[in-house]
C-alpha cells in the first residue's frame, strides 16, 4: 500500500522524544492543510498523522474542521477517514459538532450501505441530546431496513440515545419489541442493551417478555443458532450472559418469574463444562443470578459448588471472581464462608494487593460484634500499605462504620477512630469527623459512660499532642482542637493553661492550615472561659489580630472580646452544651435602623447579586446571541418526573435560553445542601430519649469461639505451627458465622445505616412516632418465633436481644400513649353527619358481627381485596353513611368525595379542596361497626416535596359506632413535582383487640398547588426581570386565526389556574405561584401557527414541570 | 459498558485510545498516564483486573502490546477478557500475524475494525466472519474508488 510506505519515514520521526522534530512536523503540517485544502487526498493523509500527533499528546484542534469537512465533501474513501476524524477528535460536547449534522443526515438518507454504516456509527457514538431530535427519525426508519447490519447498528444507535435522553426514545418501545423479534440473533442481541437498560429501571413492566428471554437463552445453551456465533465453541456467550442479566432483575423478588427460569439457568451451569474463560464467564453471570432470584435449593447448591471451583482455582484471575462471588452469596448464605475460610486466610496475604482487597470486602461484609477487632484490625494494617486516594477514601468509611456500630468498648473505639484519622490523612470524607464528633457530643443515656469516652478522648490527645516531631492531618488535628476545647474541663488534674498553651504552640507550626487554624483559635476560646489566667492571650491577638485571613481575625477578636466579658462568654460558651441551640436573630432586624438611615441618605437598595446581573445583561442586550442549551426533556428533574410523555409530536425545536452567565446563576441563589451531612440541626440533639440501649460494652470477644470452628480446630491439631496461626486467625475472623438465623438477626450489614452501638434514639415527634407504629406492627405479628431464635444461636445472641429487642419494646409502648395525650383535641375534630341517623337503625347490624368477631382477635392485618372496594362503595351510598361535604369545605372549589379504603369496620374517604393559600385534604373516618373504635390515629407520611404547617398524626381516642369523624392536612409543595404520592395510614383498635392498620395513598399533581397570580404588567415586568431560572419552548398549535392566541391563553387559564396579566398582539404574559409563595411567569407568543412559551421562576425545577402541564393541556385541546 | 479502551506499548506508549464517555482531554491525558503506570508495575502473575476509582480495569498483554479496558461496576471481567482477546483474533485475522508496527502504520484500521466491534462501547457483533467482511467491502469499495478517482478527468 502506497500509503503506508509514503507514511514510514515520517511518522518515525514523529516518536516522542524527538520532541523538536515532531514540533516542526506540527508547523509543517498546519502549512500542509491549509494548502491542499482542496485536495482531498492528502487531506486525507494529513488526517490521519492529525490523529496519529494527537495520540501523542500534541495540540491538534486546528485540524478538526477539517476532518469535518472532509466528512462532508470527500467521496466514500475520504468520508470514512473523514468520520474516523471527527468521532476520535470531537466530543458531544464540541461546538463544531452542529457543523456535522447536515453530513450525517444526508448520509443516512444515502443509498450507500456504507454511508448509511458510518452515519449510524458516528450518531452513536457522538451525539448530544439536544441533536439527537434531528436524526431521530431516520435511524428509527432503518429499524426497517432490509440489511441487518444496519438494523444492528440503528438498534445500537437508539440504545446510546436512549442512555443519554431517555425521554427522546419513549415513543418508539414497541419497536424494540420488533427488533426483538428480528429473524437475525445480532439485531436480537443489539435490541438486549436496551432491555437490560429498561428493565433494569423498571423490572414489572416487563415480566410479561420472561418466557421469551427464557426461550431465547434455551436455544442460545441448546446450541440452535448458526456456528458463526460461536466462541471458542461455546454457543453466542455474550448474549448468554445479557439474557441471565435480564433473567437475574426479572426473578428478583419474584418467586412466580423466577419458577420460569429455574429449568435454564440449571441447563447453563451444566452446560458450562469446558474449562475455558468464556465458560467461567457464563458461570460466574449463572451464580449471580441463582443467588439473586428467588432462592430454589438444589440450584443454589450447584452454585455453591460452582463458586467453589472459582476460589479452589490456582488461577488468580479466577479466585478474585470466586471471592467476589462469594461477597455477593453470603447475603443468603453465610455457611459458604466457613467451607472456605482457610482459602480466605490465605487470600488476605496474597502477594496481589487487588485479591487482598477483594478478600477485605469480603470480611467487612461478614463483621460482627466478636470479630470486630480482628477485621478492623486487618483493615488498618491494609489501609497502611495502601498509596491509592479511592482505597483508602472507601476503606476509612468502612473502619470507621464498623467502629461506630459494633466497637467493644470505648478505648477500642478512640483508639481505632485516631488510626483513622491518622491513616486516612486528609483524604478523608469529612462526615467521617463530624460523625465522631456528633457521637462524642450527642453522648448515648449513660451519664457516666459519656464523660469516660470523652475523657478517654481528651486523654489520649494530650498524650498524641506530647509527641514533638509528628505531624498530623489537618483533619485530625481539627477534631482533637474540638475535643479539648470542648471537654478538657472533665480532666481536673491538667490545667486548663496548659492546654492552651499546647494548643497555642500548634497554632504556630507552619504545617497547620488556616482552616485548622480557625478549628484550634475557637478551641482556645472556649479553653479561656474555664481559667482567669490570661498569660498567652496578647500573643495570640497580636499575631491573629491582623492576620491576612480575614477568618482568623474574626476569630481572634471574638475571643478578645469574650475574654474581656466574661458574662457574655458564659452565655454563647456554656460548659458541655455544645448540641445546644443558642438564640439568635437571623434576619438581623437590630440592623434595620441602620438600614433606613443609610436608604434616608440616598442609599440604593440591596440587590440581590442574580438580580444585579441580569438587570445588567438586560440593558446590553440587543441581539439574541444565546446558544441553543439544552433539550427541556434531558434536565435531570424532568427525566425523574413520572408518567411524562414524549414530546416528539408536540416540540419542534425546543431550547432553554441560556447564556453562560444565566446558566451560573441558576440555582445559585439557593444553598446548595444535598449531600451535606446535617450535623447539627436546628433542634441540636438534645432531643428527649425515647429508648435507650445498653452499649455492647461488656463483651470478651476473643475468649468466645464458635462450635463450628472449634472442632476444625481439634482435627487439626498435629499441624504445624504456621498452620496453627492461620487457624487461629480462622476461628477470631469466622467467630458468630455459624448459624443462619444470626444473619436475620445482624441484617445485612451493608444496608443497614442505624448503627447498632449506642442507637435506637428514635426521633421524637411525627417521626418517631411513625417507626413506633411500625414497630408495633411488625412485633406483633412474631412474638413467639423470638424465643426460637435465641434458643438456636444461644448465648451469643443475648447481645442483638438486647439490642433489638428492648427499643422495639419500648417503643411500643410509646406508641400507645401518644393518643391519650391529647383527647380534648381529638373530641373537637370528630364530626357525625346529620342525616344518617335514621339509616343507622335501619342498618342489618347483625350481618356485620360475625365479621369483626372473626376478625378481632386475629394478629395479622386483613387484607381486602381489591375487587370488594366497590361493594362497600355501594353499600355505603344505600345506608347513607359516605359524608358530604361540610359548608366550611363546600364553599371552595373541590374535587368529589373519593373512597380512599374500606373494610367492614372502617371506611375512609376523602377529597381535594383547593384553597388559596393550601390543597386542603379533609379525610372522613367512618365507623361503620356495631361497636366504639378505640385509639383511632391517623398518620400522613409527607414527602420532601410537600409539608404542612401543622402535626400530621391525628389521634380520636373513641369513634361511636356508624359515626364518622374527620380531620384535615393543609399542604402545601415545596419541590415542585408533576406528581407526588401521599401516603399515609390510619390504625386503630376495635374493642379490646390487636391493632389494626390500614394504608392508604392519595395522588397529588402539581396543579392541585398552582394558584393565580395577580399582577399588573409593571409588577410582572419587574419579577421578570429579577428571575433566573427560565425555559423555553415552541408548541404546534394548529388554528392559524387571530383570535388563537387568546382562547389558548384561556384555555390554561381555566385548566392550570393561571392568571392572565395582558394580551398584547400576538403576546401574552401570565402568572402563577406555587403554593407556599413561588412565582412562576409566563410568556406567549403566537406566530405561523406556533405558541413559543417562554416560562420564568425563582425555582429550577417549576419551569420545566409548568411546561409539561401547558404541553398536556394543548395536546388535550387538539386532540 | 465499557468506558474506554487503550492500547499501549510496554515502554508506556500509548498506540490506540478509544474513549466511550465524554472526558475533557486533561482528564484522558492524566488517566492514560495513571493506568499505563498502573499496568505496566504489575507483576505477570497477578490477576488480569485492577479496581481503579469507581471503575474495572482488565488488562491483557499480548507480545509487546497492552490492551486495556476500562468497564463499569456491573460488567463481568471474564467477559471483558474475551473481548480483548477477540479483537485481538479481529486484528490477526485481517493483518494477518498481527505485530504491533501493523497497529502503528494502520492504526486507521484497527480503529475501523474497533468500530465495526464495538460501537458506543456495547459489543455490535463478534463473528469472526461478518466483521473482517464488513471492513473488507468496505476496503474494496475504496480500492475501486480510489482507482475511479485516479483516472484523468479530460
Amino acid at each position: 500500500m502506497e500509503k503506508t510506505l509514503s507514511a514510514l519515514p515520517s511518522l518515525l520521526s514523529l516518536e516522542p522524544g524527538a520532541k523538536l522534530a515532531a514540533a516542526s512536523r506540527l508547523g509543517a503540517l498546519v502549512r500542509g492543510i491549509t494548502e491542499l485544502a482542496s485536495k482531498q487526498k492528502q487531506m486525507r493523509e494529513c488526517l490521519v498523522r492529525l490523529i496519529y500527533c494527537e495520540m501523542l499528546g500534541y495540540e491538534a484542534s486546528f485540524g478538526y474542521i477539517h476532518a469535518i469537512k472532509l466528512a462532508q465533501q470527500g467521496s466514500l474513501m475520504e468520508k470514512r477517514v473523514g468520520y474516523l476524524a471527527v468521532s476520535l477528535f470531537l466530543n458531544e460536547s464540541h461546538q463544531l459538532l452542529l457543523l456535522l449534522v447536515n453530513t450525517v443526515l444526508k448520509d443516512l438518507q444515502s443509498t450507500n450501505l456504507l454511508e448509511v454504516c458510518m452515519a449510524l456509527t458516528v450518531a452513536s457514538q457522538l451525539f448530544p441530546p439536544e441533536m439527537i431530535p434531528a436524526v431521530l427519525p431516520l435511524v428509527e426508519e432503518k429499524l426497517q431496513h432490509s440489511k441487518e447490519i444496519i438494523r444492528r447498528k440503528a438498534v445500537l444507535a437508539l440504545h446510546k440515545f436512549y442512555l443519554i435522553a431517555p425521554n427522546q426514545v419513549q415513543h418508539i418501545h414497541d419497536k424494540f419489541r420488533k427488533a426483538l423479534c428480528d429473524r437475525d440473533p445480532g439485531v436480537m442481541a443489539a435490541s438486549l442493551h436496551i432491555y437490560l437498560l429498561l428493565i433494569k429501571e423498571n423490572p414489572d413492566g416487563y415480566k410479561d417478555l420472561t418466557g421469551s428471554f427464557v426461550t431465547i437463552l434455551k436455544q442460545v445453551v441448546g446450541g440452535k443458532l448458526a456456528v458463526d456465533f460461536n466462541y471458542h465453541s461455546v454457543p453466542a456467550p455474550w448474549l448468554q450472559i445479557q439474557l441471565l442479566r435480564i433473567l437475574r432483575l426479572l426473578g428478583k423478588d419474584d418467586p412466580v418469574t423466577s419458577e420460569q427460569m429455574y429449568d435454564v439457568l440449571d441447563e447453563s451451569l451444566r452446560r458450562a463444562e469446558i474449562n475455558h474463560n468464556i465458560t467461567y464467564a457464563i458461570l460466574f453471570e449463572c451464580i449471580q443470578t441463582v443467588y439473586t432470584v428467588h432462592p430454589k435449593a438444589d440450584l443454589m447448591e450447584k452454585a455453591a459448588t460452582c463458586n467453589g471451583k472459582f476460589i479452589l482455582s490456582p488461577k488468580n484471575n479466577l479466585k478474585y471472581l470466586g471471592l467476589k462471588a462469594l461477597t455477593y452469596v453470603i447475603q443468603q448464605d453465610l455457611n459458604l464462608v466457613l467451607q472456605h475460610q482457610m482459602t480466605i486466610i490465605e487470600c488476605l496475604d496474597h502477594s496481589d494487593p487487588i485479591i487482598k482487597r477483594v478478600t477485605l470486602e469480603l470480611l467487612y461484609r461478614i463483621t460482627n460484634a466478636q470479630n470486630v477487632t480482628v477485621i478492623v484490625q486487618k483493615l488498618l494494617e491494609y489501609l497502611r500499605e495502601s498509596k491509592d486516594e479511592y482505597v483508602t477514601i472507601s476503606l476509612v468509611g468502612k473502619v470507621a462504620e464498623l467502629a461506630e456500630k459494633y466497637a467493644p468498648n470505648n478505648e477500642w473505639f478512640v483508639q481505632t477512630m485516631n488510626a483513622v484519622f491518622a491513616v486516612g490523612g486528609d483524604m478523608i470524607p469529612s462526615d467521617i469527623p463530624s460523625n465522631f464528633l456528633r457521637l462524642l457530643a450527642e453522648g448515648f443515656d449513660d451519664e457516666v459512660e459519656d464523660k469516660q469516652l470523652r475523657l478517654y478522648a481528651v486523654n489520649s490527645y494530650l498524650a498524641l499532642l506530647e509527641k514533638d516531631q509528628v505531624q498530623y492531618p489537618q483533619r485530625f488535628l481539627q477534631v482533637m482542637s474540638w475535643v479539648l476545647g470542648e471537654y478538657s474541663y472533665l480532666k481536673t488534674e491538667t490545667k486548663p493553661e496548659d492546654i492552651i498553651e499546647k494548643l497555642h504552640c500548634l497554632l504556630g507550626k507552619c504545617s497547620v492550615s488556616s482552616e485548622t487554624k480557625a478549628w484550634i483559635l475557637s478551641a482556645i476560646t472556649k479553653l479561656f472561659r474555664l481559667t482567669l489566667n490570661v498569660k498567652v492571650l496578647p500573643e495570640v491577638l497580636q499575631s491573629y489580630g491582623n492576620s491576612m485571613d480575614s477568618c482568623l481575625r474574626q476569630c481572634s477578636f471574638e475571643l478578645k472580646q469574650l475574654v474581656e466579658n466574661r458574662e457574655i462568654m458564659n452565655t454563647v460558651l456554656p460548659l458541655d452544651a455544645s448540641c445546644d441551640d443558642i438564640v439568635v436573630d437571623a434576619s438581623l432586624s437590630f440592623l434595620d435602623g441602620f438600614v433606613a438611615e443609610a436608604l434616608g441618605h440616598g442609599a440604593a437598595p440591596y440587590k440581590p447579586h442574580h438580580q444585579r446581573q441580569e438587570e445588567k445583561l438586560s440593558q446590553e442586550k440587543v441581539l439574541n446571541f444565546e446558544p441553543y442549551g439544552l433539550a427541556f426533556v434531558t434536565s435531570p428533574q424532568a427525566s425523574s418526573v413520572t408518567g411524562r410523555q414524549s414530546p416528539a409530536g408536540l416540540s419542534i425545536g425546543s431550547e432553554i435560553s441560556c447564556n453562560s452567565t444565566e446558566a451560573g446563576i441558576k440555582d445559585s441563589n439557593s444553598l446548595k445542601l444535598d449531600g451535606v451531612k446535617k450535623v447539627w440541626g436546628k433542634e441540636g440533639y438534645l432531643r428527649k430519649r425515647e429508648s435507650k440501649v445498653e452499649a455492647l460494652a461488656s463483651l470478651g470477644s476473643e475468649s468466645e469461639t464458635t462450635t463450628d470452628t472449634s472442632s476444625k480446630t481439634e482435627r487439626t491439631a498435629t499441624v504445624s505451627e504456621e498452620e496453627q496461626e492461620k487457624q487461629q486467625l480462622a476461628s477470631s475472623l469466622f467467630v458468630g458465622l455459624g448459624s443462619n438465623n444470626l444473619v436475620s438477626l445482624m441484617g445485612k450489614p451493608q444496608s443497614s445505616t442505624q448503627k447498632v452501638w449506642r442507637k435506637s434514639k428514635i426521633v421524637e415527634g411525627q417521626n418517631g412516632h411513625e417507626k413506633a407504629m411500625n414497630a408495633q406492627k411488625t412485633i406483633v405479628p412474631h412474638p413467639p418465633q423470638i424465643p426460637n431464635l435465641m434458643d438456636n444461636v444461644g448465648e451469643r445472641c443475648s447481645l442483638f436481644q438486647e439490642s433489638k429487642a428492648m427499643p422495639l419494646r419500648k417503643t411500643s409502648s410509646d406508641s400507645a400513649e401518644v393518643p391519650t395525650e391529647q383527647p380534648a383535641q381529638g373530641y373537637d375534630r370528630s364530626w357525625t353527619p346529620s342525616n344518617n341517623l335514621k339509616t343507622i337503625k335501619a342498618m342489618p347490624s347483625a350481618s356485620k358481627e360475625p365479621f369483626s368477631g372473626l376478625f378481632a382477635d386475629g394478629n395479622f392485618d386483613i387484607i381486602q381485596p381489591a375487587n370488594c372496594r366497590s361493594a362497600f362503595e355501594a353499600h355505603d351510598q344505600i345506608s347513607g353513611l359516605a359524608p358530604s361535604l361540610p359548608e366550611e369545605f363546600a364553599q371552595h372549589a373541590h374535587s368529589k368525595l373519593e373512597l380512599l379504603c374500606a373494610n367492614e369496620n372502617i371506611a375512609l374517604f376523602s377529597c381535594k379542596i383547593w384553597k388559596e393559600d393550601c390543597l386542603l385534604i379533609p379525610l372522613f373516618i367512618t365507623n361503620r361497626s356495631s361497636v366504639e373504635v378505640h385509639n383511632a390515629t391517623v398518620n400522613f407520611a409527607l414527602t420532601d416535596e410537600l409539608q404542612t404547617s401543622e402535626s400530621t398524626d391525628f389521634p380520636f381516642p373513641v369513634v361511636q359506632s356508624q359515626t364518622t369523624v374527620k380531620c384535615h392536612l393543609c399542604l402545601q409543595m415545596v419541590n415542585p413535582c408533576t406528581q407526588v404520592l401521599l401516603t399515609g395510614h390510619l390504625t386503630y383498635q376495635l374493642e379490646s383487640s390487636h391493632c389494626t392498620q390500614e394504608e392508604f395513598t392519595l395522588i397529588l399533581f402539581l396543579i392541585d398547588f398552582i394558584r393565580p397570580l395577580k399582577l399588573t404588567t409593571e409588577e410582572f415586568g419587574h419579577l421578570w426581570l429579577s428571575l433566573s431560572n427560565d425555559v423555553k419552548q415552541n408548541l404546534s398549535f394548529a388554528p392559524n386565526a387571530p383570535e388563537a392566541l387568546s382562547s389558548a391563553l384561556h384555555t390554561l387559564q381555566k385548566e392550570l389556574k393561571l392568571h392572565i396579566v395582558d394580551i398584547i398582539g400576538t403576546e401574552g404574559i401570565i402568572a402563577c405561584q406555587l403554593l407556599p409563595s413561588t412565582p412562576c411567569l409566563l410568556h406567549c407568543r403566537f406566530h405561523g401557527g406556533i405558541l413559543s412559551v417562554w416560562l420564568r421562576s425563582p425555582c429550577s425545577v417549576l419551569p420545566d414541570c409548568m411546561l409539561y402541564e401547558c404541553q398536556k393541556v394543548m395536546q388535550n385541546v387538539q386532540l | 459498558m465499557m468506558r474506554f479502551m487503550l492500547l499501549f506499548s510496554r515502554q508506556g506508549k500509548l498506540r490506540l485510545q478509544k474513549w466511550y464517555t465524554t472526558l475533557l482531554d486533561k482528564e484522558k491525558k492524566k488517566i492514560t498516564r495513571e493506568l499505563i503506570q498502573i499496568v505496566l508495575s504489575r507483576q505477570p502473575r497477578m490477576c488480569s483486573f485492577v479496581e481503579w476509582r469507581d471503575l474495572k480495569i482488565i488488562y491483557k498483554r499480548f507480545a509487546s502490546l497492552y490492551f486495556c479496558c476500562a468497564i463499569e461496576e456491573q460488567d463481568n471481567e471474564l467477559l471483558t477478557l474475551e473481548i480483548i482477546h477477540r479483537y485481538v483474533e479481529l486484528l490477526d485475522k485481517y493483518f494477518g500475524n498481527v505485530c504491533e508496527l501493523d497497529i502503528i502504520f494502520n492504526f486507521e484500521k484497527a480503529y475501523f475494525i474497533l468500530d465495526e466491534f464495538l460501537i458506543g462501547g456495547e459489543l455490535q457483533d463478534t463473528s469472526k466472519q461478518s466483521i473482517p467482511k464488513a471492513i473488507e467491502e468496505a476496503d474494496m469499495l475504496q480500492e475501486t474508488m480510489e482507482e475511479y478517482m485516479a483516472k484523468p478527468t479530460f
